[in-house]
């Protein structure tokens, strides 16, 4: 059976997400996607399929106090799988002041939603004029940045450059993993939110080196990340054990983990994405043989100990 | 009742049955009078065949989009559907359909129907809304979450309704009432109630079962499944309940003093490759048809573990099976659009 990409749509109240999802709605391109809104609005729908979801969060009862997913969503993808014809893509509209958590988790606990689509990614609508303040007030604003994986930094042009260049830094030091679009009226080529699984892996690899630890201590945000990397072969089970150790115990605070790991003795790239506790990591394509195998573990997450974890972590080089 | 001894890898489809492919993801079948049988598709049609011959079928698009469940309609002579345009449908076997009730945005699963009481329920979202034989609506019900399972209580005169937390129960009547809970943290979705009226089962998100004793409200908890439970079905007098979701069929007995709690279930049809995703008892005797996720199908009889190939692996997941009121046929559906028919008054074997 093929698997469905999804895409999750995120933003804060008036950020733009609408306008974007109007654009993929009526443009020309040749795809056929099912759409879940919070609301029926005034959409043009001409091939795709627009549902209509209540956001639906619930507990699960597997001991684990953060993980909550949308009931809604398993439902209306086990419907969707039902039609016939099928779907080139499946796009996910969360309302403003939903946490991504959630959404996310879901991909990884159901296991029909797992059989039938992979999450591609979140995109995460942010208006530039008003994210700042949003930090302050809103713990949404701050969750659905940091579980973005494309970013588009929206109404640039009501922004003074200075100021720009200074909310995406912002935005960089809480999600360095993302990819950083400046827009107008969310005007973006659809390849660079639709689609994007391939891109989002090689992405963990072109971090700048550097970036993290600049030092841009003038805000003091809740969530940041930290980008651990070694040129020395990890050893796999060391690794995968204390990794698994630590989203258990600490996995409230951790929001994303994302890594492209070299296991001694092995010659596939190990990728490892978590989101809270649930942590799903899968031998991928080869190493080519003049590759630097380089491996980069990426946290996104809340009172993280930087030197903790590097020590941690070279603990685990073989 | 006896099953056939097994010959060697021949299935009872090849020797007593026939099957045809409708082209569409099978949602459900349902037997009608004079031999006629019903299923419902994934495009929105409804299949009308002679389960004979099962030739020349007859289509009627019904739902724009995917019907979503199944239900005879009173009289055993039309069906009702739910489909994800919102819409609940009645159709008869001309092919003339009338809508009962619509509610935009709304996807209509599940619905039940009560031959006790001619009425029908259907769920749209967070509300179940009731109607009588004639498609009149006698009230709605509605709930804070939204509503997975649905089913009458055998006289029906009641009607119950899973949801996140637990069940809410409703006189079918209209009238300012309320409900009343059963609870227990979790999503529960599909939903039954035992033949003698006594017990209310869920499948539940976890991979588990919740079940509860009517008249106290007892819990029992039936659990040690790999997938989530998607069909439960009662076998004759609710002796025991029979489950998909493992890679057997797991059957909780329910006779005796506590229901299934301190026993072990059966785990029958043991041997077949993958999960188990529909299972149907028989109407009369101790045998269970399992529909597994690589097409294959199996009768098992429940007190011998004996089991018959009804249908060979391939053609997709079985997603629909369903007897004849008198259980002499049983007719089955898959994913990729496939449905068969094979009929027990074939074969006679000594028991």
């Amino acid at each position: 059976m093929n698997q469905i990409p999804v895409t999750v749509l995120t933003g804060y109240l008036g950020a733009g997400k609408t306008t974007l999802l109007n654009r993929i709605l009526t443009e020309e391109h040749g795809k056929k996607y099912a759409v879940v809104v919070n609301e029926f609005g005034e959409i043009g729908i001409d091939n795709d399929l627009v549902v209509n979801a209540d956001e639906e969060v619930f507990e699960m009862n597997n001991g684990c106090i953060c993980c909550t997913v949308r009931g809604d969503l398993i439902r209306i993808l086990g419907g969707l799988m039902k039609r016939q014809d099928g779907f080139d893509g499946i796009l996910i509209e969360t309302t403003g002041l939903a946490d991504p958590a959630p959404v996310a988790q879901t991909f990884f606990v159901d296991e029909d939603v797992r059989r039938r689509t992979w999450l591609d990614s979140i995109v995460t609508v942010v208006d530039a004029r008003h994210v700042v303040r949003r930090l302050e007030d809103s713990h949404e604003a701050l969750e659905q940045i940091a579980f973005a994986d494309v970013i588009l930094l929206n109404k640039t042009d009501l922004v003074p450059a200075d100021e720009l260049a200074q909310v995406e830094t912002r935005i960089r030091s809480i999600n360095a993993t993302a990819v950083i679009h400046r827009t107008q009226r969310c005007e973006v080529g659809l390849d660079t939110v639709l689609g994007r699984r391939a891109f989002d892996l090689d992405r963990i690899l072109a971090i700048e080196p550097d970036f993290l630890s600049e030092d841009d201590h003038e805000h003091d945000d809740a969530v940041k990340s930290v980008c651990l990397r070694t040129d020395r072969p990890l050893d796999g089970a060391r690794l995968t054990g204390w990794l698994q150790g630590l989203l258990v115990e600490r996995g409230q605070d951790f929001l994303r983990t994302k890594g492209i790991l070299s296991f001694a003795g092995q010659d596939k790239q190990f990728v490892v994405q978590a989101v809270h506790m649930l942590m799903e990591g899968n031998f991928t394509k080869p190493w080519s043989p003049n590759e630097n195998r380089e491996s980069r573990l990426v946290f996104i997450g809340r009172n993280i100990d930087e030197l903790e974890l590097r020590q941690q972590f070279d603990a685990c080089i073989a | 009742m006896s099953l056939p001894a097994q010959q060697g890898t021949t299935s009872l489809l090849d020797r007593a049955g026939t099957g045809r492919t409708l082209d569409a993801y099978v949602v459900g079948v349902v037997f009608l009078e004079d031999g006629l049988l019903a299923a419902a598709l994934g495009d929105g049609r409804v299949a009308f065949i002679n389960s004979e011959s099962m030739n020349s079928p007859s289509f009627v698009s019904v739902h724009d989009g995917a019907c979503l469940s199944l239900a005879v309609d009173s009289g055993e002579q039309r069906v009702l559907t739910g489909g994800d345009d919102a819409r609940l449908v009645s159709t008869g076997t001309d092919g003339e359909t009338t809508e009962i009730a619509a509610i935009a945005g709304r996807w209509v699963e599940p619905i039940a129907a009560s031959r006790a009481s001619g009425l029908c329920a259907a769920v749209f979202g967070k509300t179940v809304s009731l109607f009588a034989q004639d498609g009149r609506a006698v009230g709605t019900f509605d709930h804070a979450n939204t509503v997975g399972g649905l089913a009458f209580d055998p006289r029906g005169r009641r009607i119950a309704a899973a949801h996140y937390g637990g069940v809410s129960l409703w006189w079918a009547k209209p009238s300012t009432q309320k409900p009343k809970r059963l609870s227990w943290s979790g999503s529960h979705l599909t939903l039954t109630w035992s033949p003698d009226g006594k017990y209310i089962v869920t499948a539940m998100q976890e991979n588990e079962l919740h079940g509860w004793r009517v008249s106290d409200g007892a819990d029992m908890r039936m659990s040690g499944y790999p997938t989530k439970v998607k069909s439960m079905s009662w076998l004759p007098k609710g002796r025991y309940l029979a489950t998909a979701g493992a890679e057997s069929v797991v059957c909780w007995p329910f006779h005796g003093k506590g229901g299934p709690m301190g026993k072990a279930p059966l785990d029958l049809g043991r041997g077949f490759e993958g999960v188990v995703t529909v299972v149907a008892a028989h109407p009369r005797h101790d045998v269970v048809a399992a529909g597994y996720e690589d097409g294959a199908t199996i009768l098992v009889q429940i007190d011998r573990d004996h089991t018959i190939l009804v249908k060979r692996p391939g053609k997709g997941a079985v997603t629909a099976l369903a007897w004849s009121v008198d259980g002499q046929h049983l007719a089955l559906g898959t994913e990729s659009g496939f449905v068969g028919r094979i009929s027990l008054s074939d074969w006679r074997t000594p028991s």
